[in-house]
C-alpha cells in the first residue's frame, strides 16, 4: 500500500511535448510509472516518446482511462491546465509549474472545492511511491520502497530526508511535495490523514518552513488524530522578517509564520523535532529504536 | 513588486479613488513651483521610497513656507533614507511628492490582501488609521474588522455596508465607502495586486473620503500580463546584488553575516543558513541557484557573492537530483579558474554522481575543502570565516 499513487495509477502529462514535459515524462517511464499518454494542444494525433499525444485532457481520459496528470505547462497557462484536468475527471493532479499567479490559484482552489479531485502543488517536486509511480521532478534512484511517509514544502530538502531514510534502510511509503506557494492544493493535514490510514506507513517525516500556519495546523491535527510517530524539521529559523526566502510562501509577514512558533506548537503536540536537516533520518531511527 | 506612492496614487485615480492634489518633483526649484501651483499655506513633502515608517525617519514633512518647501525637498533628495524596514545602506530618494495639506476630521485604515489561511481576498478595516496597523492589532483586535471575499462571487455590497457601519461612517462618507471598496476590489483583481493599503484613509471636514497615503504591492508572478505595471519597477529601491541576481534567475537576499552560501533549492538554502547559525556563524546571504542549475549560473552566483564583499568564506551545498554533481563540480572548477576567489571555499556535494563530483574537485588540485557530510562542511565554513 501507499497513498495517492501506486503501480495502477494511469498517468498522463500536460505540456507533454515541451522541454520539461518531455524530460520528466521520459524519467517517469524509465522509473516504471504506468504512463499512458500526454496532452499538447495542437499536436493531437502525434506519437511522442512512444505514447499518443492528445489535444485535450478529455480526449486523453476517454482513450486511455487516465486518472492522474502531471502538469509542466508554463505559469500563465497553469490554472487553465489544472481546471481542464479536473473537468475531465482526473483524480490526482500534480502541478510542478513554478510562478503561478496567486489570484489564479485562489480561483482554482475555490473551483476545485466542488470536485472530488486532489491537487498537489503548484511549485512542488511532485509525488512518488517508490518502485511504483513517479509523478514529478524528484530523482527516482535515491528512493527506496519502505515505511516512512514523507511530506514537505520544499524540494531539495525533501531529497535530504529521502536520502537519509534510504541509507538507514527505513525506505519510504510515499513522498509528497506539497509545494512552496502560499495557496496550494494538498496540505499537511490531508497527507497526515492519508498516512495514518495507510498500513504500509509506520512513521512520518514532515519538512516545514517559515510562513503561513500550516505547521501549527498540522500540530493540532497530530495531537488529536495521529498515532504514528512524527519527526519534523522546520527550515528558516534565521530568516529575516518581511523577506521572501525563495518560495513565495516562505515569508514571515506581520510577525506571523516564524519558525519558533511552529516548533513550539509541534513540540506541544508530541512531535519529535530535529534541529538539523542532516539528522531527520537519524532522529527517526532513534525514536523507532527506543520504542521497540 | 512594490510601487511608489505616486504610482499607486496614479492607479487609484484611474479607478476613481480620490487622492490629495499634488505634484511629483525631482528638485528643490520644481518643488517650490509645485507648491505655488497648489496654492494654500501648508504643504506636505513626501519622499518616494519603497519602505514603511517614512514619517518617523524624516521622509514625510509638513511645512508652511515656500522656502521650507525648497529646503526640505533639496535635503530629502540629497540623502538616503533609513527606516527600521530598509536595508542597512538605506534607500535613495529620487522623487518627492508635494501635496496640499488635507483637512482631517478622522483617520481610518483600509487594506486588501490575499489571505493564505482562508484562501480568499480579505478587506481589513479599522477606525484607528494613521498608525501602525500591527500595533492596533496587538493592542485591541476589536478595532479591526476582516471581511473575507469569495474570489468567485466577488465583493458584495452588504460587506461594504458592514465596513461603513463598523467605521462609524454616516451620510456621504458612508456612501463613498461602498464605491471606494468596489473600486479597490476591482483595482486589486484587475492588476493582480498582493496588497493595497490606504493608511490613513481620511474623512475630511466635508465628510468626504480621501486616500492620503497609498501602498500597492503587485504579485511578481503576474507581471507578465501587466506590461505597463512592469515598467514601473524601480531598481534603485533594491540592493544592487539582488537586482543582478534577478537577471540571472537566482534567488538572492543579502544578509549581515560572514559565511556566504550557495545552495540549490529554497528550503535547503534556508536550512543551510540555520545550520551556519547553529554552528556559531552568521550567514552572509540567502542564495538559491535553483533545482536545475547550470555551470553558468554557478559562475554568476560566485560573482554575486563576491560583489557583496562581506563574506569571509563560501559554502557550496548542493544536493544533486536531476542535475548531476559532476556537472556542478565542473561548474565550480570553471568558476574558480575564471574568477579570483580569495576566500576559503567549502563544497558539500551529495546525491546523483556525488562520488564523481567530489573526485573531480579533489583532482583539480584547487584549494577547496570537500565534504560529503553537511554538518562538517558547515563547521568548516564557519571556522574558516573567523580566521
Amino acid at each position: 500500500m501507499s497513498i495517492l499513487v501506486n503501480r495502477y495509477t494511469k498517468v498522463i502529462c500536460q505540456g507533454f511535448t515541451g522541454k520539461e514535459g518531455t524530460f520528466h515524462s521520459e524519467q517517469a517511464m524509465a522509473y516504471g510509472t504506468n504512463f499512458v499518454g500526454g496532452v499538447t494542444p495542437g499536436k493531437g494525433g502525434q506519437i511522442h516518446l512512444k505514447r499518443q499525444v492528445f489535444n485535450t485532457v478529455h480526449e486523453a481520459v476517454e482513450c486511455t482511462g487516465a486518472d492522474a496528470s502531471m502538469i509542466y505547462v508554463p505559469a500563465p497557462f497553469a490554472a487553465d491546465a489544472i481546471l481542464e484536468a479536473a473537468d475531465a475527471g482526473i483524480k490526482i493532479i500534480v502541478c510542478i509549474t513554478e510562478g503561478v499567479p496567486i489570484q489564479d490559484m485562489l480561483r482554482v482552489k475555490h473551483a476545485l472545492n466542488r470536485r472530488n479531485t486532489v491537487l498537489i502543488g503548484p511549485n512542488c517536486p511532485g509525488v512518488i511511491t517508490p518502485g511504483e509511480c513517479k509523478m514529478g521532478i524528484m530523482p527516482g534512484h535515491i528512493h527506496l520502497s519502505g515505511k516512512v511517509g514523507i511530506m514537505s514544502r520544499s524540494g531539495t530538502l525533501t531529497y535530504e530526508a529521502i536520502d537519509q531514510t534510504t541509507h538507514n534502510g527505513l525506505g519510504q511509503s510515499t513522498c509528497v511535495g506539497i509545494g512552496g506557494d502560499p495557496i496550494h492544493g494538498i496540505n499537511f493535514i490531508n497527507c497526515l490523514s492519508l498516512f495514518e490510514d495507510d498500513p504500509k506507513t509506520e512513521s512520518i517525516i514532515m519538512v516545514g518552513e517559515i510562513g503561513g500556519q500550516a505547521e501549527e495546523d498540522a500540530a493540532k491535527y497530530i495531537q488529536h488524530h495521529i498515532t504514528k510517530p512524527v519527526v519534523a524539521y522546520i527550515a528558516g529559523l534565521t530568516a529575516p522578517i518581511g523577506r521572501r526566502m525563495g518560495h513565495a510562501g516562505a515569508i514571515i509577514s506581520r510577525g506571523k509564520g516564524a519558525a519558533e512558533a511552529k516548533l513550539a506548537a509541534l513540540k506541544d503536540a508530541g512531535v519529535h523535532i530535529t534541529c538539523s536537516p542532516a539528522e531527520m533520518g537519524k532522529r527517526l531511527l532513534d525514536i523507532l529504536g527506543s520504542s521497540n | 513588486m512594490n510601487l511608489h506612492e505616486f504610482q499607486a496614487k496614479q492607479l487609484f485615480n484611474r479607478y476613481g479613488i480620490l487622492t490629495p492634489e499634488g505634484y511629483l518633483v525631482t528638485s528643490g526649484s520644481q518643488a517650490r513651483q509645485a507648491a505655488k501651483q497648489l496654492g494654500g499655506k501648508c504643504w506636505v513633502i513626501k519622499a518616494q521610497v519603497h519602505t514603511g515608517g517614512r514619517g518617523k525617519a524624516g521622509g514625510v514633512v509638513i511645512v508652511n513656507s515656500l522656502d521650507h518647501v525648497t529646503n526640505f525637498s533639496c535635503k530629502m533628495l540629497s540623502q538616503r533614507l533609513f527606516t527600521h524596514q530598509t536595508i542597512t545602506e538605506g534607500l535613495p530618494v529620487n522623487y518627492v511628492l508635494i501635496e496640499k495639506l488635507s483637512d482631517i476630521r478622522r483617520e481610518l485604515y483600509i487594506s486588501v490582501l490575499v489571505d493564505r489561511v482562508s484562501e480568499s481576498i480579505v478587506f481589513m478595516v479599522s477606525p484607528q488609521g494613521g498608525m501602525d496597523i500591527e500595533a492596533v492589532a496587538t493592542k485591541d483586535s476589536n478595532e479591526i474588522l476582516n471581511l473575507y471575499v469569495d474570489p468567485i462571487v466577488g465583493l458584495q455590497s452588504y460587506q461594504c455596508r458592514r465596513a461603513g457601519s463598523f467605521l462609524g461612517l454616516i451620510g456621504m462618507a458612508f456612501e463613498q465607502l461602498q464605491v471606494l471598496m468596489h473600486s479597490l476590489y476591482q483595482l486589486f483583481t484587475e492588476n493582480d495586486a498582493s496588497l493595497v493599503e490606504i493608511n490613513p484613509l481620511v474623512v475630511t471636514e466635508r465628510n468626504s473620503l480621501l486616500a492620503v497615503d497609498a501602498k500597492l504591492d503587485l504579485d511578481d508572478n503576474s507581471i507578465f500580463r501587466h506590461a505597463e505595471l512592469g515598467t514601473m519597477f524601480d531598481p534603485t529601491q533594491e540592493a544592487e546584488s539582488e537586482v543582478v541576481a534577478k537577471k540571472f534567475g537566482l534567488n538572492y537576499i543579502s544578509l549581515d553575516g560572514r559565511v556566504a552560501c550557495m545552495v540549490n533549492g529554497a528550503g535547503l538554502a534556508m536550512a543551510t543558513m540555520d545550520l551556519i547559525q547553529r554552528e556559531g556563524g552568521e550567514p552572509a546571504n540567502f542564495l538559491d541557484v535553483g533545482g536545475r542549475t547550470t555551470p553558468d549560473r554557478i559562475a554568476e552566483a560566485f560573482k554575486l557573492i563576491l560583489l557583496d564583499r562581506k563574506a569571509t568564506s563560501i559554502l557550496v551545498n548542493i544536493f544533486g537530483g536531476i542535475i548531476h554533481c559532476d556537472l556542478i563540480a565542473e561548474g565550480i572548477i570553471q568558476a574558480v579558474r575564471d574568477i579570483d576567489i580569495l576566500i576559503p571555499l567549502i563544497v558539500r556535494l551529495e546525491g546523483t554522481h556525488s562520488n564523481l563530483g567530489r573526485k573531480l574537485l579533489s583532482d583539480s588540485n584547487m584549494s577547496i575543502y570537500i565534504s560529503q557530510d553537511l554538518t562538517s562542511a558547515v563547521k568548516q565554513a564557519v571556522k574558516a570565516s573567523k580566521e
